[in-house]
C-alpha cells in the first residue's frame, strides 16, 4: 500500500502543505529567538552607559541628584548569595550523592521526588515560609534570611546536577575500586566523586547563577536597604530587588540604575551559563567515550 | 596482621557515617517540603477560620474593612496561564519539531538554537519584568491591542480601552518564558520516538509533514502532555516579570485589556504591607493556594514525563 503518489494533482496539494506548515515551523523558531535578542540587546543599549566607577562603587542617590551607583546591592547580593551556597552545597551534594550511590532505597526515591517537585516550586512560596519562619520570629528583614531563602531555591539544582553526574561515573570503576579493597565510602569519596567534579561544579555554576537573579524570595525576606552591609540581620539590598524597585518607580535616574543593574546581572548569568556549556561539552564528549 | 573481622569493622564504620550523612541531606529535603506545607497551613490558619472555604470564590479584597476574597488573583492566575499556553505552546511546538526532525543531521545548528533557547530560560524573572514593561507592554499596547480594541472591541474580551498593563500583556510575558522549558522537554520526547516508526511512514510515501503529523506527534502524545503541564506549572508560579506588567488591581474583568492580579504579584507587593494580622494570614493563605495549584500540577506533570526527561530540565 502506498500513501499516493507526490506527483500528481493531489500530491501537488499535499507538498504545498507541507511546504506550509514547515514554514510555521522556521516561524516558531523565529519566535522563539527574537524575545532573547530584543532583550538581552535592550538590557546592553540601556544598561551598558550605566557602568562606570562610580557605579560600582558608589551608593545610590535621591531621585533629582544625577550620579551615584549601586555598590549596595552589588554587596549584598555577593554577601547573601555566597551565604546561600555555604547552607546548599554540602546539603545539595550530599543529597545528590545518596540519590546515586543509593538509588534503589526508598528514600531515595522519595527525597528525589520530593527534590524535583521542590526544583519547579514557585520560588515566592519559599520565600513566604522563609518569611514565616525567620523573618516574623526575628522582627526583622535580614540578609540571613534572604540567604536562606535563595538556599532552598539552590538544593533541588545542586542535588539533581550532583546526581547525574555522579551517575555518569562508569561502574567498573566503582567496582574496580571495591576490587582492591577499598571501602565504600572512600570509594564514593576518592574516586566517584574526583571523577565526577566537573559535573558537580557545574552545578554549583549553575545554582549560583540562578540564586544571584532570583528576585521574588528576597522581596519578602531580605527587602531593601539602600546602605552598605554593617549587619546580617537586618535589611539588606541586593541587584534584582533594585531592578524591580527602582525599575518600577517614575523616575528617569532611578530607572538608569536598574537598566545598570540588569546589565550587571546579565553579563554575571550568561558568562556562567556559557561557561558551564563549555565545561560539560568536555566532560560528556570525554566520559561517553570511556563508557 | 589484620584479620578479616578488623577490615570488616572499620569498613562498617565509615560506610556508615558517609551513608547516615548524605542521608541525613536527602531526608532534610523531603522535611522542607512537608516544613513548608505546615508552615504555611499555620500562617493562614486565622484566614481558614475567618472567612472558611468561601475565601475560594469571594472577590472582595478589602483591607480596610477586613474583608478578604482570593477570587480575582486566582481568576488573573489561571487568565494569564492560559493565555500564555495557547501562544507559548504552538511555538514551542514548533522548536521542539526544528529541532528534532528538521535539524537532524545538522547537529552544529541544532546546538547552537537548542543553546539559545537555553539561554532563554536563564534570563532571571526581573529582567523580563523590567522588559516587559518598557519595551513590551508599549509595543503591544500600540500594534495589537490598540488595533484589537478598535476593530472587535465588541467581543467582551477586547472590550475595554487598553493602557499595556493587564491580563494580555502578561500573558504573552509569560508564554515567552514557557517556551524554554515546553521546548526542551518536548524535543527530548520527540527525540525518543524510534526512527522506525518514521521510516515506515516514509516509505509510504508521506510528505516530511505526514510522517511529523501522523506518526511522530501521536507516538509522543504522553511526553508533550507532560511538558505542556510542566509549562502551566511554570506559568501559574512566576512572578516577578507578571507583577511588572499586571496593573494591580483587584477589579475581575472579563477583557483581557483590563488590569488584575495574580496570586503570586499580590503576595510580592502587599506582603510587607499588612495593616492587620487577619491581613497577613489571608496573605499567606493565597501563598497557601499557589503552594497546593503547584503541588498538584507539579506531581501530575511528573507522572507523565516521569524519568525519561528529567536531565533536560535542569539544562534547559
Amino acid at each position: 500500500m502506498t500513501i499516493g503518489d507526490l506527483s500528481g494533482k493531489g500530491g501537488r496539494r499535499r507538498r504545498a502543505f507541507d511546504r506550509l506548515m514547515s514554514g510555521l515551523i522556521y516561524g516558531a523558531v523565529v519566535a522563539a529567538i527574537v524575545p532573547l535578542v530584543a532583550i538581552v540587546g535592550e538590557v546592553v543599549i540601556q544598561g551598558l552607559p550605566q557602568i562606570n566607577w562610580e557605579f560600582l562603587t558608589a551608593l545610590p542617590r535621591p531621585p533629582t541628584i544625577p550620579g551615584g551607583g549601586i555598590f549596595n546591592a552589588i554587596e549584598g547580593s555577593t554577601i547573601m548569595v555566597g551565604l546561600a551556597a555555604l547552607i546548599a552545597v554540602p546539603l545539595g551534594v550530599g543529597a545528590g550523592i545518596y540519590f546515586s550511590e543509593w538509588p534503589e532505597s526508598r528514600l531515595s526515591f522519595l527525597s528525589s521526588f520530593t527534590n524535583d517537585v521542590l526544583a519547579e516550586f514557585p520560588t515566592i512560596t519559599l520565600g513566604i515560609f522563609v518569611y514565616l519562619v525567620v523573618v516574623l520570629t526575628t522582627h526583622t528583614f535580614s540578609a540571613i534570611a534572604g540567604a536562606i531563602a535563595l538556599s532552598i531555591v539552590m538544593i533541588p539544582i545542586v542535588a539533581r546536577t550532583t546526581e547525574e553526574s555522579l551517575k555518569l561515573v562508569p561502574h567498573t570503576l566503582r567496582e574496580a575500586s571495591m576490587a582492591l579493597g577499598i571501602p565504600r565510602w572512600k570509594t564514593v569519596i576518592r574516586i566517584v566523586i574526583s571523577t565526577g567534579k566537573t559535573g558537580l561544579a557545574t552545578g554549583i555554576l549553575l545554582s549560583v547563577a540562578r540564586a544571584a537573579g532570583e528576585t521574588a524570595p528576597l522581596v519578602v525576606t531580605a527587602l531593601w536597604s539602600v546602605y552598605p552591609v554593617t549587619n546580617l540581620w537586618g535589611p539588606t539590598g541586593s541587584i534584582p530587588y533594585l531592578i524591580f524597585y527602582y525599575g518600577l518607580s517614575p523616575y528617569q535616574t532611578w530607572h538608569g540604575y536598574a537598566w545598570g543593574g540588569a546589565f550587571l546581572l546579565v553579563v554575571f548569568m550568561l558568562g556562567l551559563n556559557l561557561s558551564v556549556k563549555l565545561l560539560i561539552g568536555r566532560k560528556f564528549a570525554g566520559i561517553r567515550a570511556e563508557i | 596482621m589484620i584479620s578479616s573481622k578488623q577490615i570488616g569493622r572499620r569498613r562498617v564504620g565509615g560506610d556508615q557515617i558517609l551513608k547516615g550523612a548524605v542521608a541525613a541531606a536527602a531526608v532534610s529535603i523531603v522535611v522542607l517540603l512537608i516544613a513548608l506545607g505546615i508552615e504555611l497551613i499555620n500562617g493562614s490558619l486565622q484566614s481558614l477560620t475567618t472567612f472558611g472555604f468561601p475565601f475560594l470564590y469571594s472577590n472582595t479584597w478589602d483591607p480596610n474593612h477586613n474583608i478578604f476574597g482570593a477570587l480575582p488573583f486566582i481568576y488573573g492566575t489561571l487568565v494569564t496561564s492560559a493565555i500564555a499556553l495557547l501562544i507559548g505552546l504552538p511555538v514551542s511546538l514548533g522548536v521542539a519539531i526544528f529541532l528534532s526532525e528538521k535539524a537532524k543531521g545538522h547537529r552544529s545548528v541544532g546546538y547552537v538554537l537548542g543553546s539559545l533557547v537555553e539561554l532563554l530560560a536563564a534570563v532571571p524573572s526581573v529582567i523580563f519584568g523590567l522588559w516587559g514593561l518598557f519595551v513590551l507592554s508599549p509595543n503591544l499596547k500600540t500594534y495589537v491591542e490598540a488595533p484589537l480594541h478598535e476593530y472587535l472591541g465588541f467581543l467582551p474580551i477586547f472590550s475595554t480601552t487598553p493602557i499595556g498593563l493587564d491580563y494580555f500583556v502578561a500573558g504573552i510575558i509569560l508564554a515567552i518564558m514557557i517556551i524554554p522549558t515546553v521546548a526542551a522537554v518536548s524535543r527530548d520526547v520527540l527525540n525518543a520516538v524510534p526512527n522506525s516508526q518514521r521510516e515506515a511512514m516514509y516509505s509510504l510515501g508521506a510528505t516530511h509533514w505526514e510522517v511529523i503529523r501522523k506518526s511522530v506527534l501521536p507516538y509522543a502524545r504522553s511526553g508533550i502532555f507532560g511538558a505542556t503541564i510542566l509549562g502551566l506549572g511554570r506559568a501559574v508560579g512566576e512572578t516577578m516579570a507578571v507583577t511588572f506588567v499586571i496593573g494591580n488591581s483587584t477589579a475581575i474583568s472579563p477583557s483581557l485589556f483590563a488590569q488584575g492580579y495574580t496570586l503570586s504579584a499580590l503576595i510580592v507587593n502587599q506582603v510587607a504591607e499588612t495593616s492587620t494580622p487577619l491581613n497577613a494570614s489571608a496573605i499567606v493563605e493565597v501563598a497557601l493556594i499557589l503552594f497546593g495549584l503547584a503541588l498538584v500540577i507539579n506531581i501530575f506533570a511528573r507522572l507523565f514525563v516521569v524519568r525519561l526527561t528529567r536531565g533536560a530540565r535542569f539544562r534547559a
